[in-house]
């Protein structure tokens, strides 16, 4: 099949959306489809065999916070030479809601178009007075897809119409075979691993390495000291508890975790809490009680290797996003390492933790009940050994196995018998009365 | 008064564009819509014979066995007003008949089994999505026919007011992504 697949985020910005197009588009060239992502880039990134480039996306600054999209007639025309060139089966436009290239390539296709809505905004006002531009390009959209019930009723209730729900993928034996590192480990149920005398100094210097610009980073000697102080042993004594995000993103909630975690070193005084993420790192322990200080790693950011094993290695890992998630691949990415998850009950994060019965959920935001649930857990091995296997089993629904063969029946369903996507000649104006160029 | 006539010549041609532009967007979801239709009568059919390949088939017990035979069969050659209905008692079927993991693992142990079990998820997985599809296309269909210009100008000539196919789709636990994983 040749499937197009618009991307509507700068190809070299990291985030969710880029990851799962990159993913997908992986995952079907592997079953043999021909696949072609058009995404915004600079040109002279360089870009995967797959990826075209649809030119730079602008700052602008959209839905409160500054979004790179792409519009005007260059990337129009880009849009068009793509699809004219591309003579696609299908095509797969991401978030084709935003003023980006989803929305143009909605505007400049038709044939069999499928579309994957990923936010799950508030109904803004922009959206309300967008929606008579935003209708006849949504219309053309054969089959909408929502990555969590969450932004489907999002969807439903802004938009109108219905989407069916696929989450987003991901490679779970990536995570689930990474090789867990001591230092990164607690004295926890796992026992497998043990490890040796110099081991320490090395993946200390690694991920030193790992760390990438960003704010504060973390003083060479500092990290030397420490690791003369214990002595180069590899694992220490007391459990790990585990974040990934942000730093200075208060939605990622660090600063929820931050003010449970005195309450969890009273119980337990020799947790650690690595955390993992760009941002300042003295400001982010700056609540913290000075004596408290040391407990928290900073690890900065971690290349997705680092990650899997991070994930494999820690005791708990803790989600305390504040809102603004649709989805929450990383409790996914966590379970898929066996990682007990302890998260806030946000809908989507409810959803992907299938009702609170794959990991613990505590109220948005409450540090209290995070840290008597933290402590709870991290005092009983049998729990967190049950809620391992419960992720692990539960997580398989997320593989790309599963995940990539609804997406490629969504595709069939929608080009059984359809012509294959062209350029829409009928749009515009221009293109009526014969005066556009081509 | 050239002036006028000018003016009004120019609303003339712009509500004419305006017109044809929507009678295009109506003509393309009309389309949309047969396709959709197409493809959900498709999984449908596909759900029926596959449930009917298993009551034939000699593995489940002989109740469930006839039950199933005698839904899939109603479902299959059900006339268009009753169709909602008999496919419906078809989801009711499966839902009872699957109700116990065990019987799927039975049925995947047969010989060919795994196949059988294969076709029979993929079709109650795919039916739900065909009818969100089909249904989505008939709202933004409806809405479009509800505009005035399309209705004074009878844009959407003989082609008859959509409708959406009601039906319950919910499939057995034992036979979805989160069931086996369970």
């Amino acid at each position: 099949m040749r499937i197009g697949i618009v991307c509507p985020y700068s190809w070299d910005v990291p985030g969710g959306v880029q990851f799962h197009i990159r993913d997908l588009a992986e995952h079907l060239i592997g079953l043999g489809h021909q696949v072609s992502v058009l995404a915004p880039a600079d040109d002279d990134t360089p870009l995967p065999g797959y990826v075209v480039s649809a030119g730079r996306a602008v700052p602008v600054p959209y839905n409160g916070s500054v979004a790179r999209l792409n519009f005007g007639f260059l990337s129009a025309a880009r849009v068009r030479r793509w699809l004219h060139d591309g003579a696609f089966d299908v095509i797969h436009i991401h978030e084709p809601a935003s003023p980006s290239l989803g929305l143009l390539s909605c505007w400049a296709a038709q044939g069999p178009i499928v579309a994957t809505f990923h936010t799950s905004n508030p109904r803004s006002r922009a959206m309300i007075a967008a929606y008579p531009i935003l209708q006849p390009a949504l219309e053309k959209i054969s089959a909408r897809i929502a990555v969590s019930e969450y932004a489907r009723r999002t969807l439903v209730e802004h938009l109108g119409g219905d989407a069916v729900v696929i989450p987003n993928g991901v490679d779970v034996d990536f995570f689930a075979k990474a090789e867990p590192k001591p230092e990164w480990q607690g004295e926890g149920a796992r026992s497998s691993f043990e490890g040796g005398g110099g081991r320490r100094e090395d993946s200390a210097a690694a991920r030193r390495a790992s760390v990438e610009g960003g704010g504060g980073r973390r003083e060479d000697s500092a990290a030397a000291r420490r690791a003369s102080v214990e002595g180069g042993g590899g694992r220490r004594e007391g459990e790990t508890i585990g974040f990934i995000g942000r730093i200075d993103e208060p939605r990622k909630g660090l600063p929820t975790l931050m003010r449970a975690l005195p309450k969890i070193l009273q119980a337990r005084p020799k947790t650690r809490l690595l955390v993992a993420g760009r941002g300042d790192e003295e400001e982010a322990v700056d609540a913290l009680p000075e004596s408290m200080r040391d407990r928290v790693e900073f690890l900065g950011m971690v290349s997705d290797e680092d990650k899997a094993r991070m994930l494999r290695s820690v005791d708990l890992y803790v989600a305390p996003n504040t809102g603004g998630e649709s989805f929450g691949i990383i409790l996914v990415e966590a379970m898929s390492a066996g990682a007990p998850v302890l998260a806030s009950d946000l809908d989507a994060f409810r959803q992907v933790l299938d009702g609170g019965a794959a990991g613990e959920l505590f109220p948005v935001e409450d540090a209290d009940a995070l840290a008597a649930s933290a402590v709870r857990l991290l005092g009983d091995r049998e729990r967190l050994a049950e809620l391992r296997e419960l992720g692990s089993r539960h997580v398989r629904r997320f593989d790309w196995s599963t995940v990539g063969a609804e997406i490629l029946s969504v595709y069939e369903m929608v080009t059984d018998g359809a012509a294959s996507v062209a350029p829409d000649e009928r749009t515009g104006l221009r293109a009526r009365l014969g005066l556009a160029r081509d | 008064m050239t002036f006028t006539l000018i003016w009004i010549a120019a609303a003339i041609i712009l509500l004419g564009i305006y017109l044809s532009w929507t009678a295009g967007r109506l003509d393309r979801l009309h389309a949309r819509i047969d396709a959709a239709r197409a493809a959900l009568d498709a999984q449908l059919l596909r759900r029926a014979s596959v449930a009917q390949e298993l009551a034939t088939s000699g593995i489940l017990d002989p109740a469930a066995s006839i039950v199933l035979y005698q839904t899939a069969h109603a479902a299959r050659q059900a006339e268009d007003e009753q169709r909602e209905v008999a496919e419906s008692e078809l989801s009711q079927t499966l839902r009872a008949v699957f109700a116990e993991p065990d019987t799927v693992q039975a049925v995947r142990e047969a010989p060919g089994g795994p196949e059988a079990v294969g076709e029979l998820t993929a079709a109650v997985r795919r039916t739900p999505m065909a009818r969100r599809f089909h249904n989505d296309a008939v709202r933004a269909a409806r809405a479009l026919r509800r505009q005035r210009a399309v209705r004074w100008f009878r844009l959407a000539g003989h082609a008859p007011f959509p409708l959406a196919f009601e039906m319950d789709d919910e499939p057995p636990q034992a036979l979805t992504a989160e069931g086996v994983s369970r």
